[in-house]
């Protein structure tokens, strides 16, 4: 047994060990934490097959931004889980089998699947052993691909600003700076003056 | 089995992963939060078919791919999240068993 | 020129008329239509006048025999080996009916001026008299069927249009419905008719299918296979066309709606169903002259539906009440006589009697109307009486009517009035055919003399002479006709709706009282009329039934004149040539012996005869009968149809049903939108799964 070999067969059995956990975990936060150990390995993998740019990233964005925002929004919202937890089973049958028809399916695919000798080669990117994964990504993104990152990029916006959109509000009896009306204010409006006797007061 | 890592190890991993979320999905339905994070797994499982196939085929097209695929589901976990959230404030649960609002 | 200005001023008119008749006004419809239709009137006048005393038709093409003017409109259809051209056709037939529909056609307008006058719609009223005019000409004019067809169901419409004029009427709705109802199954014999024409003789234009009919005499006649019968091909197309005559002619079985079509205004009446639409049958036998020569049995059909017709319209109008419904009878037997003559061959005979009867028959119907104008609108003659003093004018004008329709002649001279002429000649043709038809058809049309003279002498006592009824009718004064107090109930619903709805200030006080002349607008037309009735018979007599060279030279070919029919029927016995006077006699005798010297008589036959007379006044019962054997089962099947086949089974079971099932299983459809989201993604995770399969099995998604 190889090295690499070794180090696939301790990654992919900690990511599906954790990944059954994130499913089955009663405690949600839990279960991000498994889903946050099922990235890691999963990057490992992703190390293994040499995309390390995309492990990297994986880390990055799916563990830092995420996976965190998952436990963000666990921890945030004060939900009885114990409760949403109960009847668990009463569709575990049907989950069963079509799980176990895909898990199937895709094992005879994997198993029997043959490529096309044409394909073999015939992409328009083969990975050369003298440019590293990163560089080559960034030749090719902002190139070839350049549309297409403008558009996961306008996708990222659109989600940014559909998420702003849904969760901000505007709560009512907080007390909030109005710049524009206090620039607006006029002395005429707010400022009295008053010939007060001496002696009387007002 | 042979001593290099080959193709088939990393589609029978995509495999289990896929169907883990799929399984997922339908033991955790009153569970919207579990929900989401089962789509996770099978896009992470779709990631690995393709890192695993840009791999074998050599060809850098894969992981352009996968790099997109990461994109979306950032941008779906980020949309997922902020309708949970108000989703949350309006009803005070997040149980989806309760709520029927779309039925025709 | 002419002849365009003759057959499109009509429809200027109504078209002014009846589009701007809201714009320009009451009076100025009137006066333009009328206008109009005078100057027609004149200028068709100007037409026949060179035919009748001339050279013949002015610009006729061909020689004497064949003498016709044709003025193409426009170039109407072309399919297949058919060009049909839109041709105004003017020969001596035409001629003739331009005459008598224009000159009656003018004087009913100018009539309706006054006839009309406190009727809110008369602008309206007046369109549909230049449009029916209009209609009328092109029947006449036509070259070939499909024009005629054209006319023939423009007047049907025009007929329809007027009979219901009154459309806030429900009988005179109904009476309108029935008209034109009826006329339809004329209309579909007319329609298979020309079909078959067109198929048997390769033309529907007249000249073509003369020429093909004339061929057959050397070919021989050609044979219709229909089913498993063998019919000869050219009398099974005439009796056809002759269903439409009789149809539009009202004869014996399709009848029933000229009677009531007397729900119209009573110049509708007198234009339309006495001197000129209901003659449209008439003209077209004898226009198709050439072809109904060719089937003897079409002919014999023809005589014998004419003789019973002029029979049974004869009986019936003996015991009618309603004075408009008299004459409507009266009409109906007269158009028998025509059929008579068309069928014995001596078509210039009945063109002559259709002549004379325009004339008296127009007089009689304005007279009438004349009188029930006196009466304001009281229609029934038990109600009326002794007029004679109250309104001269109109009793002389009906006198003389009464004296053309009966026939009021000395035989052997050139004395008479115009009916005698006409209806003379057509009785002694009718001898002249013989055989067992022939005498068939004498005998009834003698009785039906017998009884004109009857009904029409009836008519004039109790309208005109004896004392006035219609204040003893309100009290408790004895009843003219005891019998009619008794079969009240059994009256036509005419009688007495028809005054209520027109002039209640009628009812104040009695009618005769109130009774006035009509003004000069509605006499003059009579006066017309009247020189029409008394001279139309005398002048005309050469030309239409006196020599047979006359008659040839006059029709110049437009008709078929049967040399030996017209001959035999100037050789008939001297007691054939008195019978139809001897009958007249005897009728007016009866008649003023019932109604002027024994006023009782006439109740006690009815009581001693109940069922004759009940018989008679419900018109032989044929609108019993064809409510029971035609309208009933059609109510039934239509029942039937309506909510057996349309409510139960296209509705409930179709319609409805399909849209029961669709909700049937969308209700359970709609089960799967259970608006639980997890539900939508196991279905999307199973149809992934089943996609998958599917790809798997199939080899690929290629």
């Amino acid at each position: 047994m190889t090295l690499p070999l070794f180090f696939f067969y301790v990654f992919s059995a900690i990511t599906v060990a954790s990944a059954f956990m994130v499913i089955s975990a009663r405690n949600p936060v839990h279960a991000v934490l498994f889903l946050i150990l099922a990235f890691f390995n999963a990057a490992g993998l992703f190390m293994l097959a040499g995309a390390e740019f995309l492990a990297l990233l994986l880390i990055v964005v799916y563990v830092g931004a995420v996976a965190v925002l998952f436990l963000f929004v666990v921890m945030m919202i004060d939900v009885d889980f114990a409760e949403l937890k109960s009847g668990l089973l009463s569709y575990a049958p049907i989950g069963m089998v079509v799980g176990a028809i895909l898990f199937l399916e895709l094992l005879l695919v994997a198993g029997s699947f043959v490529v096309a000798p044409e394909v073999v080669g015939a992409g328009g990117l083969p990975i050369l052993a003298t440019v590293d994964n990163t560089k080559a990504l960034g030749l090719v993104l902002y190139t070839r691909y350049v549309f297409l990152f403008q558009g996961a990029a306008a996708v990222l916006l659109v989600a940014m600003i559909g998420a702003i959109v849904l969760t901000l509000r505007h709560r009512t009896g907080i007390k909030r700076q109005s710049t524009a009306s206090q620039l607006g204010r006029n002395p005429s409006e707010t400022v009295r003056n008053v010939k007060v006797k001496s002696g009387q007061g007002l | 089995m042979g001593l290099e890592i080959g193709l088939g190890h990393y589609l029978t991993v995509a495999a289990i992963l896929f169907t883990l979320g799929v399984f997922g999905i339908f033991i955790n339905r009153k569970n919207v939060i579990v929900i989401l994070m089962s789509v996770e797994l099978i896009l992470l499982a779709v990631n690995l078919n393709l890192v695993a196939f840009s791999a074998h085929l050599n060809d850098l097209q894969g992981q352009v791919f996968a790099l997109m695929i990461l994109t979306v589901a950032a941008a779906e976990a980020a949309i997922g999240l902020a309708i949970l959230v108000i989703f949350y404030r309006n009803r005070g649960s997040i149980a989806v068993e309760d709520v029927n609002m779309m039925k025709g | 020129m002419i002849i365009q200005a003759i057959v499109f001023l009509p429809l200027i008119g109504a078209l002014v008329a009846g589009l701007l008749g809201r714009s320009i006004g009451h009076r100025p419809s009137e006066f333009i239509t009328t206008g109009l239709l005078l100057i027609a009137a004149v200028l068709s006048w100007f037409v026949f006048i060179p035919v009748a005393f001339g050279d013949g038709l002015v610009g006729a093409v061909g020689d004497g025999h064949a003498a016709v003017v044709k003025v193409e409109v426009m170039r109407w259809i072309q399919v297949g080996d058919m060009d049909l051209r839109w041709i105004l056709r003017v020969d001596t037939l035409t001629a003739i009916m331009l005459v008598v529909v224009n000159t009656v056609s003018a004087l009913v307008h100018v009539y309706s001026i006054g006839y009309m006058e406190e009727d809110p719609h008369r602008s309206r009223f007046f369109a549909y008299l230049s449009l029916f005019t209009f209609a009328m000409l092109m029947l006449v004019t036509a070259d070939n069927f499909l024009q005629m067809f054209f006319g023939w169901e423009g007047v049907g419409l025009a007929s329809y249009l007027l009979i219901g004029f009154w459309y806030t009427k429900p009988s005179a709705t109904a009476a309108a419905m029935k008209a034109f109802i009826v006329n339809r199954v004329g209309d579909f014999g007319f329609a298979l008719g020309i079909f078959g024409a067109f198929l048997v003789l390769g033309h529907i234009d007249f000249d073509g299918a003369f020429h093909a009919a004339d061929e057959f005499a050397a070919t021989g006649l050609p044979v219709i296979q229909f089913l498993s019968w063998q019919l000869d091909a050219m009398t099974v197309i005439c009796l056809l066309l002759f269903m439409g005559a009789m149809g539009k002619s009202a004869q014996f079985l399709l009848h029933t709606w000229l009677p009531d079509a007397m729900e119209g205004p009573t110049p509708v009446s007198a234009l339309i169903h006495a001197a000129t639409m209901v003659t449209a049958g008439v003209f077209m036998v004898a226009r198709l002259s050439p072809l109904f020569e060719t089937s003897p049995v079409a002919l014999t059909v023809v005589i014998v539906i004419g003789a019973i017709t002029a029979f049974f319209a004869a009986t019936v109008g003996l015991v009618q009440n309603d004075i408009k419904r008299v004459i409507a009878y009266s009409t109906c037997s007269q158009l028998g006589y025509m059929f008579v003559a068309l069928g014995v061959g001596a078509y210039s005979a009945g063109i002559f009697h259709l002549f004379t009867h325009a004339f008296f028959k127009a007089l009689l119907f304005l007279g009438a109307g004349s009188v029930i104008h006196a009466m304001h609108h009281e229609q029934d003659m038990r109600n009326m009486g002794g007029l004679r003093k109250k309104i001269p004018i109109t009793y002389a004008m009906m006198m003389i009517g009464t004296l053309a329709l009966t026939g009021v002649g000395i035989p052997g001279t050139n004395f008479g009035f115009a009916g005698f002429f006409s209806k003379d000649a057509i009785i002694e043709s009718a001898y002249a055919f013989g055989g067992n038809v022939g005498s068939f058809a004498f005998w009834l049309l003698v009785v039906a003399a017998l009884f004109t003279s009857f009904y029409s002498w009836r008519l004039v006592h109790l309208t005109f002479h004896g004392s006035p009824r219609d204040a003893q009718h309100h009290g408790e004064g004895p009843h003219p006709d005891p019998a009619h107090a008794a079969l009240e109930s059994h009256d036509e619903p005419i009688d007495d709706s028809n005054a209520d709805d027109h002039g209640d200030h009628s009812h104040h006080g009695s009618a005769y009282d109130h009774a006035h002349e009509s003004p000069n607008v509605m006499l003059v037309p009579l006066y017309v009329l009247a020189v029409g009735a008394v001279l139309a018979g005398v002048v005309f007599y050469g030309m239409f039934f006196h020599e047979v060279e006359h008659i040839e030279h006059f029709f110049a070919g437009s008709i078929y004149v049967d040399h030996q029919i017209i001959d035999d029927a100037h050789h008939v016995p001297t007691w054939v040539k008195w019978s139809a006077t001897i009958a007249m006699i005897i009728g007016f005798v009866s008649a003023w012996y019932m109604y002027i010297r024994r006023p009782d008589v006439p109740g006690r036959l009815a009581a001693t005869n109940p069922g004759l007379y009940k018989f008679l006044l419900n018109k032989w019962y044929f609108d019993e009968l064809y409510n029971t054997i035609f309208v009933k089962p059609a109510l039934w099947i239509g029942n039937a149809v309506w909510k057996g086949f349309d409510d139960w089974l296209v509705d409930g079971k179709i319609a409805e049903g399909l849209g029961r099932r669709v909700q049937n299983v969308t209700s359970w459809v709609v089960k799967l939108q259970s608006g639980y989201l997890y539900h939508y993604a196991f279905a999307m995770l199973i149809g992934i799964a089943a996609l998958l399969t599917w790809a798997i099995a199939a080899g690929g998604l290629i």
